[in-house]
Parts: C-alpha cells; structure tokens; sequence
C-alpha cells in the first residue's frame, strides 16, 4: 500500500473550542490508483490533502499516523521532507495562474525543476524541456519555452504544471481541484493526461474536487467526504449507481446533470454544519431525511459492505 | 520560524494555545497611547509647577536619583530653573495637539482628493495624481521653512505646513483602495440600482477605504511629533513661551556636555510618544488586514 | 416540478430586449511601446432576442463573451457597434426619466456572493437600496424588504444582520432579494450559482426557477455549466469566442445540436462518451489574433478550406433553430 492513513485527525482554534477540521480519517492509496476526494466547502478535503505533505498551517493540530511508502511522514527530518515533496509526492493546486513564477519564462522555470529535482545536466537541458512539453500534449513548444505564464492560457498552464509534477515520476500525485478554473473541453484534456500519467509511469493519483463530474469520469474509487469525516468509500460505479449514504446521494441528486434535454435537481436543505460544534455524532444527521435518535447520540461505526466499500451510517443496511 | 521568533510573536496575537485573555503587547501600546492623551489634556492639573515658572536659585538641578538632585524637581530643571517634568508633561500636550490636528486635517483633504480621483477616474484621477506626485516630492524641511519665511510661525501655521506637506499620502492610499473598491460587485450592483455617483462614493466606498486610513491616521501621528519637533528645534515651529519637545532640544543643546538631562529627557519622550503610535499602528494594521504580516 | 413550456405562443409578443449586430472590443496590452495598439473583440456580431416571460440561457466558456454582452445588457459597457433595445428603445438614446425607469426595469445578480453586499450596511438595507434610489417611501420599503426576505427563504430578523453573518448561499439569496425588490421586468443573472457549494447550488437554482414559473419573470442566465443552464432557461444561445454559433429552444438545441462545439458541450455534459474516445485537439485560438473564418476551426474534426476563408453566418434551421456552421451536424443524438 503506497499510503496508509490512520485515524488522522487535524484541529485548529483554541483547544477548549476545536475546529475539527478533519475527524478521525482512515485512507489507503495503492499505486498507479486514481481516488476522488469528494466534498463541498468544510469537508476537510484540502486540510487532508496538505496533512499528507506536512505543509499546514503552525497553528494545526495534527494526531494520527501517516505512513507513505512504509514511512511516517512526520518522523521524517526537514531535509528528508524535502527530498519526498517533489521527487515522490507532487502537488497540483488549484489555482495555476499563482502556482508558476509571472518573471520567469515556461522554459526557466520547467529548466529549474529539470536541474535541481532530476538532476539533469546543462547540455541536455532544452532537450528534456522540450520533451515534457510534448508530452502533455502542449503545441509548438519551442515557441510555449520562451513564453511567459501570463502569456499562455489557464489549461496550457495547468499542462505545464502537470508536466513538471510528472517530471520525477511521482509515486504520488496531489490534485486539488485541478480543473475548477477551466472550461469544460479543456477539463477533459487534463483529465486524459492525468490518465496518461497513471498509465505510463504508474502514479497513484488523488484528485480533491467538488466536481463530481471529474471523478466519474477519471476515478476507479471515491472517498466522499463530509464535515472532516469519511462517510462513504467505494468503487466509483458501484458508488455512482447505488450510494449507501443518505449525504452521498442527496450529493448525487443535487447536481444538475442534462439526461436527454431534460435537467433534474433536487436541493439538501439546511447547510454544512460549524466545525467548531460537532462531537461525537453525526455531522450530517440535522439535514438527513434518515436520521434517527441514535445518529444523534453517537457516532456511526464504519460499515463494511465488501468489494472495498464502506460507509459510516447507522442505518446503512437499508439503504439498497 | 524559530523558537525566539514564535515566542515573540505569540507577543502580538494569541495562537490556538492561548485561552483567553488579548495579545500582551498592544494592550501596551494602548496604554502608552493612553498615558501620553491624559498626559495632554489633564497636564496642567497633573504638573507639580507651571512650564513657565522660572527659579533662577534652583537652575540646572539634575534628576532626582543623582547627587545634587532633590525631590522637588523629579527630573530636575533647566538653566532658568524651570521643572523638567512640568515642561515635559506641557509639552505633550502641544505635540499631540499639533500632531492630532495636522493628522485630521491632512487625512480629511487627502481623503477627499484620493476618493474622488479613484471613483470618477479618467481626467481628473490623471490630474489629481499628477498634483499628489508633485507634492509627494516635495522635500519637507526645505518646504517647512519656505513657508514658515513667508507665512511666519504660529500655531496655524504650523499645522498648514504639516498639511501641504502629508495630505498626499493619503490622497495617494485612499486612490488606490478606491480603485480595488470600485471593481468589487457591490459597487456595480449599486450603479445598476440605479443609485447615484456621489451617494456611491459616501455609501459604499469610502466605509471600505477608512480601515486603511486609520490605520495610516496613526502611524501619521507618529511622524507628525517628529516633524513638529524637528521645525520647533530649528526654531521655526514651537515659540515660546509655549512649551515643545523639540524647543526644549534646542535649548538644552548647548548645555548637553554638563546637563544631558536637558536634552536626553525630552528626546526620551519623542522616542516614547513615536513609538507608541507606530506599534499601535502597526498592530491595527494587522489586525484589520488578515493577510497584514508584521 | 413540470418542465418550462417553450412552445412559441407560450411567448408571444414582442421582444422585451433585442440585440443585433453587437460588436465590443477591448484594447490588449501592448508588449512594447512601439507595437501596433492591439485589441480583443470580446463580442463580434450577436444578435439575439429575449421574449417577456421566457427564460434565455447564454452558455459559454470563459473569453466567449458572454458576460461582456450581459455587461451591455445592463449598461455598465457601451457597444462599438450594434444595438440593444429595451421595449423597442435603444438603451443609449435615453432621457434620465428613462434611464431611471430602465435601473427600475432590469437588475442583475452576479456570480460572487461575497462580493456582492456592501459590507457596512445591514442587510435590510442592502435589500431595500434599489428602491430608495428609486424614490420609494421608508414604510413602504420596510415592507416589500420584510415580504422579500420571505420569499427567498431567509427569516425576517435576518434584515437586522450584517452580510459576513451568512453563508456564501444565503447571500446570494439575500441578492437576489435585492434584485426582486424592485419588481423588475427582466432579471440577468451572471454565474449566480458557480461559486457556490455544489449542494448549494440546487437550493439556488429551485428557488430561482420557482420564482421565475410564480412571478413570470423573464431571465438571461448567463453560465458555463450547460446543464445549470438548461435547468433554468427555455431557450438557449450558445456562444464561442465572441460568436453566437448556435441559438434556438433549449430542447431542440440540446437533443439536435447542430454546431460541433455545441454537440461537445453537450456530450460532456451528458456524461454520454468514456473520457478521451472523443477528442478535441488543437489550441484554444489566441484572442488577439483569432483564427481567419469560422473561430472553431482549430479545434473543429470537420473543418474544410471554406472554413478557413468564410466566416459562416447564423442560418435557420427550422422553427427557431439558427446554427452558424458551414457543414451543420445532421445525425440526432
């Protein structure tokens, strides 16, 4: 297993009155994976994603244990950090207009990370610039080299990042939403060169996103993810077509999807509960059609239900 | 961050550890800011002696804790036998009233200029900022003493040539607040309601421009007391009888080989007074502006 | 809830807002002082109509030039050519009398919700602004404010609050409040739902589409999602650098997409095809300097000569139907 969480939890704020913004997470990645991290706003999905890389805020309070490649990532020293962020972790952002350098060109910037990361001599420099290039499909290359970021367009930009994220051959690859600020056909270009990544060089991919469009189309599992805890994982179809808990399908239900001309929408009620209140119940209970007394005193246990799945909901055997 | 740095900075703003209670230091700073505004307006009940009340028996005492000070004058007294403290404490009462008044006025022109030339744009902005540069590279000793050539000294005519010399910084912060503003969508709902230009400007805008301006009101003061005090050493601001720190530089300047108390007291206070306003400033700053790093 | 009826005599009448030959450009920075001064046409010829009660949903994707026509729309840009009429009138041939009935007349909502409340005033008062501009009496905003609160789903000591008091959706619910406050006669909406939580967004999007069936209110949505838009609009325009290259009634166009663009979006949209068995490769067209022709050629798999030298027209294609493509997809989906 490429990585192994257990029972990660993330605070902030004052320790009589915690934030929590992750709970109590579980989470496997295998290699050459590709998970979805699903969640609206308060999910925890992106303090997850930054706890796997030790690169929260100092105030965050973090317990459990993140184990990558055998490893602990918090027993590893600053140098040895340094060496796994990049070489074998790569982080995608959401937004690549802040990620590259607006005073360097593509082909300065692609340069640096060929030298210092892989080690790759002077010489054979522009060679290599120009391979990653092409190898998330970006056209005319030598001319995109000379180009300033603000010169090439967001997907274009996003290509770049993706090519330098793929340069080392991650064994990991940390997407946070990677295709939120792009039109919707490039969206499908990115995804295929994620898939390209996977394929080729066999990176394990977990993509963060709101969008779960992206993650039916690209993803073999799904996490779904709601007020910092866990409540649903599985197979992307089998998630798909029949969730197992009532937040993963009223989710599926309110997102406009067009079925022939016609759209169907059905809005969940009430909103995403104040992190700083929760406890031991469950966080969805006020705005679920399901809930009873007990979702109210105590939280849900995790449920197996075979083939990877697994939801934490009381009432999860009647949900079929 | 290391060890030193974060127990320093746990100094300005508590961490998720602290429980209660406001960060240690700007309660500080407010207090001093506090010390030094009850100084200026409760001064003359506060002095032990009038700022003018001359004792030629009793001149050049120096400060309580050395030999041949004596407890009557705390920090003892000058060539004319006039107390120390009482000068001090009256003269805290001229700087920040020079300083306040000079800040006020200068804020509200500037202020004005800046949120005009920002919301309407276009000729006037281009004008209006030609004019700020202009003044903005003014050098302001030379200019300070020009005007106080032509125009004399005198309390209003100190505060005049503070204003000429610091209204634009504002106009030049509050144009460039305005600019940001004005692209927020709050701002096209309203022209979209219908609503007019100038109720914009006095509704919308200039509320959202003001934390800024506060903020640079403070730190103003600060610069403001070494101003006044640099024009009242040259002798060009401050007359007496009235009582001013940087007068009281001046005066002592001849005697510092023998009496520093002269002089080291009143530079003491120019340094207190500035950086109280600065730290209560500064820390305002990050306060109102979450990104605001110190 | 049933379907929007978009038969045509549903929306008889004369057009509320009509728009033709629009064209707006934009000047581009220059790279150096002595370049040529160059310029992005963000809208090059559009042309569309927006019946009174029917619901027209613009979709596009970013730098299409969608909001630079809903900006026209709402008189905040000047056009460099073409014209938009509002009941017949030009909207920039007006007296203040009537400018002032025309700020009465269309209000908008726009995409940020943080953005979009002024952050000193109370929220009865944000509500209650458009009608003071226009006049109205203290009572009788009190009034229509508390109704309105109502309305939208938020309670009525929530006037009494300030905006960083609400979440990003009952903001936007608070907006457009504002904007029905005034009663206006067509109401553009600008992205409201896309930076909102994705459960959100359905809230959002029932209760605008639930005020829209109640009040008979006329519409132009303007978004990317094409599926958010089909969810509120009866007829649709579809826009591609700056273009319009395919309009007609919202069932028509998303069941027989003519354009190839069009037929992408909707294909993604459905979520009909596995990822990467269609692809669209090619560039997207730099926008100051678009491509000769047909601006969709670079991508399009069915591109020809006459593509590269003939801009193609907006042509009918049957009851309302109008493609702008030289070679108009025939086969149904």
């Amino acid at each position: 297993m490429l990585l192994e969480v257990r029972n990660l939890s993330v605070a902030f704020g004052p320790v009589s009155r915690p934030v929590r913004a992750v709970a109590g997470v579980d989470l496997d990645i295998g290699a050459g994976e590709i998970v979805g991290i699903a969640g609206e706003s308060g999910s925890g999905k992106t303090t997850l994603c930054a706890a796997l890389v030790r690169a929260l805020p100092r105030a965050a309070r973090v317990s459990g244990d993140i184990r990558f490649a055998g490893r602990s990532i918090h027993a590893l020293s600053r140098e040895e950090l340094r060496q796994v962020r990049g070489r074998e972790i790569a982080m995608i952002l959401q937004n690549p207009m802040t990620s590259l350098d607006p005073l360097f060109t593509i082909g300065n910037q692609l340069g640096e990370v060929l030298a210092t990361r892989c080690d790759v001599p002077a010489p054979q420099l522009r060679g290599r610039e120009l391979e990653l290039l092409r190898s998330v499909h970006i056209t005319a290359p030598e001319e995109r080299l000379r180009q300033y970021p603000h010169e090439l367009s967001g997907g274009m930009r996003q290509r770049v990042l993706i090519a330098m994220a793929g340069s080392m051959a991650p064994k990991l690859l940390l997407a946070d939403e990677p295709t939120t600020a792009l039109d919707a056909t490039i969206q499908e270009e990115i995804l295929v060169l994620f898939r390209e990544l996977r394929d080729l060089r066999g990176t394990a991919i977990a993509i963060v996103t709101h969008d779960l469009g992206v993650i039916r189309r690209i993803c073999d599992r799904i996490v779904v993810m709601y007020a910092g805890r866990i409540v649903e994982e599985g197979p992307v179809a089998a998630v798909f077509a029949a969730p197992r808990h009532p937040y993963t399908r009223a989710l599926l239900a309110s997102v406009p999807v067009l079925d022939g001309d016609r759209v169907q929408v059905q809005a969940i009620a009430g909103q995403v509960p104040n992190l700083a209140d929760l406890g031991d119940f469950c966080a969805f209970a006020d705005r679920c059609p399901m809930a009873i007394d007990q979702c109210r005193a105590q939280a849900p246990p995790q449920t197996a239900l075979g083939q990877q799945r697994r939801v934490f909901c009381w009432r999860a055997d009647e949900m079929s | 961050m290391s060890a030193a740095t974060r127990a320093l900075s746990r100094f300005w703003r508590p961490t998720s550890s602290d429980v209660g209670g406001p960060p240690p230091l700007p309660v500080l700073t407010c207090a001093c800011c506090a010390l030094l505004v009850v100084a200026a307006i409760f001064g003359n009940w506060l002095a032990p002696y009038s700022k003018e009340a001359v004792s030629l028996g009793a001149s050049l005492l120096p400060p309580a804790w050395e030999s041949g000070g004596t407890m009557a004058h705390l920090l003892g007294t000058d060539q004319l036998g006039r107390d120390i403290l009482s000068r001090l404490i009256a003269g805290t009462r001229i700087s920040l009233a020079t300083a306040a008044a000079a800040t006020l006025v200068s804020g509200a022109f500037g202020v004005l200029v800046g949120l005009v030339a920002g919301y309407v744009g276009g000729f006037v902005e281009s004008i209006a900022m030609r004019i700020v540069d202009a003044f903005l590279a003014l050098p302001f000793i030379l200019l300070a003493l020009a005007l106080v050539a032509t125009l004399g000294t005198g309390f209003g005519n100190i505060i005049m040539v503070m204003v000429i010399a610091n209204w634009a910084r504002y106009a030049r912060l509050v144009r460039s607040e305005v600019l940001s503003v004005k692209q927020r969508d709050f701002v096209t709902l309203a022209r979209i309601a219908g609503v007019r230009p100038f109720v914009i400007m006095l509704r919308h805008v200039l509320p959202n421009v003001l934390n800024s301006v506060v903020v640079l009101a403070i730190l103003d003061v600060g610069r403001a007391i070494i101003l006044e005090s640099s024009l009242s050493f040259l002798g060009v601001g401050i007359q007496p009888p009235d009582v001013s720190w940087g007068l009281m530089l001046a005066d002592g300047r001849t005697l510092m080989g023998f009496a520093w108390w002269l002089t080291t007291l009143p530079g003491l206070m120019i340094v207190f007074a500035v950086l109280s306003f600065n730290s209560l400033g500064r820390w305002l700053h990050v306060r109102f502006d979450p990104r605001g790093q110190l | 809830m049933p379907p929007p009826d978009n038969s045509p005599a549903a929306h008889a009448g004369d057009a509320l807002v009509s728009l033709s030959g629009l064209r707006k450009e934009f000047p581009a920075r220059r790279m150096s002082a002595f370049g040529a001064r160059r310029k992005v046409v963000a809208v090059d010829d559009v042309g569309f109509e927006i019946r009174p009660g029917s619901t027209f949903g613009l979709v596009g994707e970013s730098g299409s030039g969608k909001s630079t026509i809903a900006r026209m729309i709402l008189k905040l840009e000047r056009p460099d050519a073409g014209e938009v009429s509002f009941d017949g009138r030009s909207l920039w041939q007006q007296t203040p009398a009537q400018e002032r009935d025309y700020r009465r007349n269309v209000q908008a909502v726009l995409q940020d919700p943080y953005g979009a409340l002024s952050p000193r005033l109370k929220v009865c008062d944000i509500i209650g602004e458009p009608l003071s501009a226009q006049g109205r009496g203290r009572s009788e905003i009190d009034a229509t404010v508390s109704r309105l609160l109502d309305t939208v789903g938020l309670g009525k000591d929530a006037g009494n609050r300030y905006p960083h008091q609400f979440s990003g959706g009952q903001r936007q619910r608070i907006a457009i409040a504002r904007a029905l406050s005034v009663e206006p006669r067509l109401l553009v909406l600008d992205e409201p739902v896309s930076a909102l939580d994705v459960s959100i967004r359905a809230q959002i999007l029932m209760l605008l589409r639930e005020m829209q069936e109640r009040l008979g209110l006329t519409y132009l949505f303007v978004g990317h999602d094409l599926a958010i838009v089909r969810y509120v609009s009866v007829v649709v325009g579809v826009m591609y650098f700056g273009r319009m290259v395919e309009i007609g009634p919202a069932d028509d166009v998303l069941r027989h997409p003519r354009h190839p663009y069009t037929e992408r979006l909707v294909s993604i949209a459905s979520m009909r095809q596995a990822l990467g068995t269609e692809r669209l490769t090619g560039e997207l067209p730099n926008p100051l300097a678009p491509p000769s022709g047909c601006h969709f050629r670079t991508r399009c798999p069915y591109a020809t000569q006459r593509c590269i030298d003939e801009a193609p027209p907006l042509r009918e294609w049957g009851s309302g139907h109008r493609v702008a493509c030289h070679y108009p997809l025939t086969r149904s989906s």
